[in-house]
């Protein structure tokens, strides 16, 4: 859910807000009261001590994906995804500008809403973490190891990948179900009032490789024109299955506000994955013509290749009958979470006053009896009563997302009455809520989402701040709550500022993540085409209009640090290399007028800026990162002169051909 | 902001003539207190594993090469073969200044050496540049060892 919707409703939220709290008769008297003494100690981690969790937040529409600990709330890192970054020249370096290319052509932005940490046999392994590309559809592969952007596929047949990047209990399958349903194929210039007959919505199927990581499409389900919105993989029992939310079975194509509400119910696409798969594999999908981008960065070369694929393999709806079943669920579902015995799944219906919680076996069984109450377009409607395990009455207004702890509850947070509620799976009964300020998105428990909740915390993700932090003009932080779970009650500890609109996150114990992170590319094993290795093969070239100069840098110079010999006309492309080989020494490279941005260089890494001359004279360059004592003696100058000159060609340090220095 | 930190840590050690420094450079972690210099300890040997280190009289020709490849991509930017100093000593003599063992103690545990060991700190105030740990493996000491007694005549 973005800001602006929250916008539009925020009437109606703040009209209800007093009756809501009159009624769950827990609002405290002031913003201080849910809080007690000794929180402090319990989020107070020492300087130089570390934190117990890695948080890795979605930035919404900044399109990054930010790095926190827990339980301090200290932000470590904001990784580029999928927005530019000028900090670290993460689009603008020629090496990592194939990331960002798409089927549109280079898009510097994007909106990332889940990340999703990668499971082995259901449990967070700390190996990958996904983003999804909410705008421009994609699904991105960020590599814990270096914490970068490591893979960007694009998504065919899909527009606003909403309903991503979910994953079976292996990792087998990151899904990514399209937001809005839009029309396919060959013609797709038609009245938007035919969206009944023309629009479809698909779900994508991403193979991960269990080695590498490596990304593919491996099949594409085309379904309803609705709205899928959420999903999350079965587990254990339902492990072959996946769960998708849908909003808009009416398919309604304006105003969806009023038009996508009609109906009492919507459903939760149950897809057996294991059945799709199958088919894709016994050759029963059809091939179409689309374009897609699918972008790799290469940690050994120091860069990234994108390749546009012209096919994907699609099953089509009439298919897929005996692989895909719709259970109705209240008012507009949007969480769709299942517990850590993959037996129960909940529905959040967005405008219910209950909370539905459905049973896998039970599911199994009305399939199994047929025990259907309609067709939707040619596919089973389970009977509701059929499927259902029960309901979490009174709950709460406006449930939005659920997860889990490791003893046997359940964490689920309400938009409208702003609070997060805590029940108990076996007998859905109510055990206890907290307020949370203000109007809580999605939330996480440690691992809550996988087979194995590590449990501890729940920590909400706001919508709104209002007067919880110093103001900044009309616009406010965003924000996080940690509430601790060990008791009974949650017990709010710590406020902490977050950067973007925070989404879905997850946490994970940093054991798993930290000991695998590296700490610098070994310069033997750099394999750039343009790598300069050591300040003997420090050189300048000239291929045509192309000048490329082979950089090194070291604490505290570059080399060459004077070059002369380039003309108007001329594409300077400078090749840095750093040579350093120590953790946390990287060098910057920045020059006057660069109508791009910086370089930032890791211990052994290469990459290039490309630079245009406009002007003839001397433009001086230099290191951005402050590195050494003698930083500030980091720098170096390059002459342009004009087309027609004769200025030979040069590269030197301390006036000897770097070559020879 | 980190590097900030270590300039001014750096300038702590100097002014407090070790001892009491952090390591702040590598991986964050002090120093332990059992880990600076011993008094038992040889001082011209450094600190670091290599105790005792015996050299033939004769140059090992293949490791001596294989020791410039790594001075070419590793320490080259920083130390000359003559005896003029660029951003660290240049290594014409290093051989006869130093013993084998402080200098494989030096490439192999150089921040431990730099927060520690009084040769090494001495160095540290007139060079200004904390000698980066530049990954050099025990057999890579011992190659760049080889280069540096070729370069200072051993033949």
């Amino acid at each position: 859910m973005n800001k602006k919707t929250i916008g539009g409703v925020a009437a109606i939220i703040l009209g209800t807000t007093a009756m809501t709290f009159y009624i769950n008769g827990c609002r405290p008297k002031t913003t201080m009261t849910s809080q007690s003494g000794d929180a402090a100690s319990k989020v107070y981690v020492a300087p130089g001590q570390h934190d117990e969790f890695y948080n890795f937040v979605s930035g919404g529409f900044n399109g990054q994906m930010s790095v926190y600990g827990l339980p301090s709330g200290r932000l470590f890192r904001i990784i580029p995804v999928f927005t530019v970054d000028p900090t670290s020249g993460y689009g603008y370096s020629e090496e990592t500008k194939p990331m960002l290319n798409t089927s549109h052509g280079f898009v510097p932005w994007d909106d990332l809403h889940h990340p999703t940490i990668s499971m082995t046999d259901g449990i967070q392994d700390g190996r990958w973490v996904f983003g999804n590309g909410n705008n421009t559809p994609r699904v991105a592969r960020i590599d814990l190891k270096t914490f970068r952007t490591a893979e960007i596929i694009e998504l065919p047949n899909s527009a606003g990948n909403h309903s991503s990047p979910f994953l079976t209990e292996n990792t087998e399958y990151v899904v990514a179900g399209t937001r809005f349903s839009v029309p396919v194929g060959g013609n797709t210039d038609v009245p938007i009032n035919t969206y009944k007959d023309n629009f479809k919505g698909h779900l994508s199927f991403i193979s991960v490789d269990p080695k590498s990581g490596a990304l593919d499409i491996a099949f594409q389900l085309e379904l309803p024109g609705v709205n899928f919105d959420l999903a999350h993989g079965g587990k254990g029992p339902s492990h072959d299955w996946m769960f998708f939310s849908c909003y808009n079975t009416e398919k309604a194509y304006t105003l969806l506000e009023v038009n996508a509400s009609q109906k009492d119910k919507d459903f939760i696409f149950a897809v057996n994955w294991k059945k799709a798969e199958e088919m894709a594999k016994a050759g029963k999908g059809v091939k179409k013509k689309v374009r897609y981008a699918h972008n790799v960065y290469d940690e050994l070369t120091h860069t990234a290749t994108s390749t546009i694929k012209e096919e994907v393999l699609v099953i089509e709806q009439k298919d897929l009958k005996e692989v895909v079943y719709l259970i109705p669920c209240p008012k507009s579902p949007h969480g769709c979470d299942v517990d850590p015995t993959g037996e129960y799944i909940v529905g959040s219906g967005k405008l219910a006053a209950l909370l539905p919680v459905f049973s896998f076996k039970k599911i199994q069984e009305a399939i199994a009896k047929k025990d259907f109450e309609a067709e939707y377009d040619g596919l089973s409607v389970i009977k509701y009563e059929s499927a259902l395990h029960g309901v979490v009455e009174k709950p709460g207004l406006g449930p939005l997302h659920t997860e889990f702890d490791d003893k046997g509850n359940a964490y689920t947070s309400f938009f409208v009455s702003s609070e997060i509620v805590k029940w108990r799976v076996s007998d859905l009964q109510v055990i206890d809520r907290v307020p949370t300020y203000y109007s809580i998105g999605h939330l996480c428990v440690p691992g809550g989402a996988s087979k194995k909740p590590w449990g501890k915390y729940v920590i909400a993700y706001n919508k709104i701040t209002k007067d919880r932090y110093l103001p900044t003009g009309p616009e406010l932080t965003q924000s996080a709550q940690l509430y601790s779970i060990d008791g009974e009650k949650m017990q709010l500890l710590l406020d902490f500022p977050t950067t973007g609109e925070p989404h879905y996150a997850e946490a994970i114990p940093a054991d798993l993540v930290a000991k695998n992170s590296l700490k610098i590319y070994k310069i033997e094993e750099n394999n750039h085409p343009y790598v300069t290795r050591g300040e003997k093969d420090a050189r300048v070239v000239r291929e045509g209009n192309k000048i490329h100069v082979y950089m090194t840098c070291i604490r505290s110079h570059f080399a060459p640090d004077n070059i002369e010999g380039v003309k108007l006309g001329d594409e300077v492309y400078f090749h840095v290399t750093n040579l350093e080989q120590d953790w946390d020494i990287p060098h910057g490279f920045a020059i006057k007028g660069a109508n791009t941005a910086e370089l930032l260089i890791m211990p052994g890494e290469t990459q290039t800026l490309k630079w245009k001359p406009e002007n003839a004279g001397v433009v001086p360059f230099y290191c951005t990162d402050f590195c050494s004592a003698l930083h500030q003696e980091m720098q170096g100058y390059i002459r342009i002169s004009p087309a027609g000159s004769n200025v030979p060609l040069s590269a030197t340090l301390d006036n000897k051909e770097a070559s020879t220095n | 902001m980190k590097k900030v930190l270590t300039f001014i840590t750096l300038l702590a050690v100097i002014s407090a003539c070790g001892g009491q420094g952090e390591n702040s450079a590598n991986e964050g972690n002090r120093v332990s207190a059992n880990s600076k210099l011993k008094k038992t300890d040889d001082v011209t040997k450094g600190i670091g594993k290599f105790k005792d280190v015996e050299l033939p009289p004769t140059l090992d020709q293949a490791k001596a090469t294989a020791g410039e490849k790594i001075y070419e991509v590793k320490c080259q930017p920083c130390h000359k073969l003559t005896d003029v100093k660029l951003v660290g000593p240049g290594w014409l003599g290093v051989t006869e200044r130093r013993k084998p063992e402080w200098i494989l103690n030096f490439i192999t545990n150089v921040d431990e050496m730099l927060s520690n060991d009084p040769v090494a700190m001495a160095q540290l105030e007139e060079c200004l540049v904390r000698m980066p740990n530049q990954q050099l493996t025990d057999d890579d000491a011992f190659a760049v060892l080889e280069f540096m007694r070729k370069n200072d005549g051993v033949k």
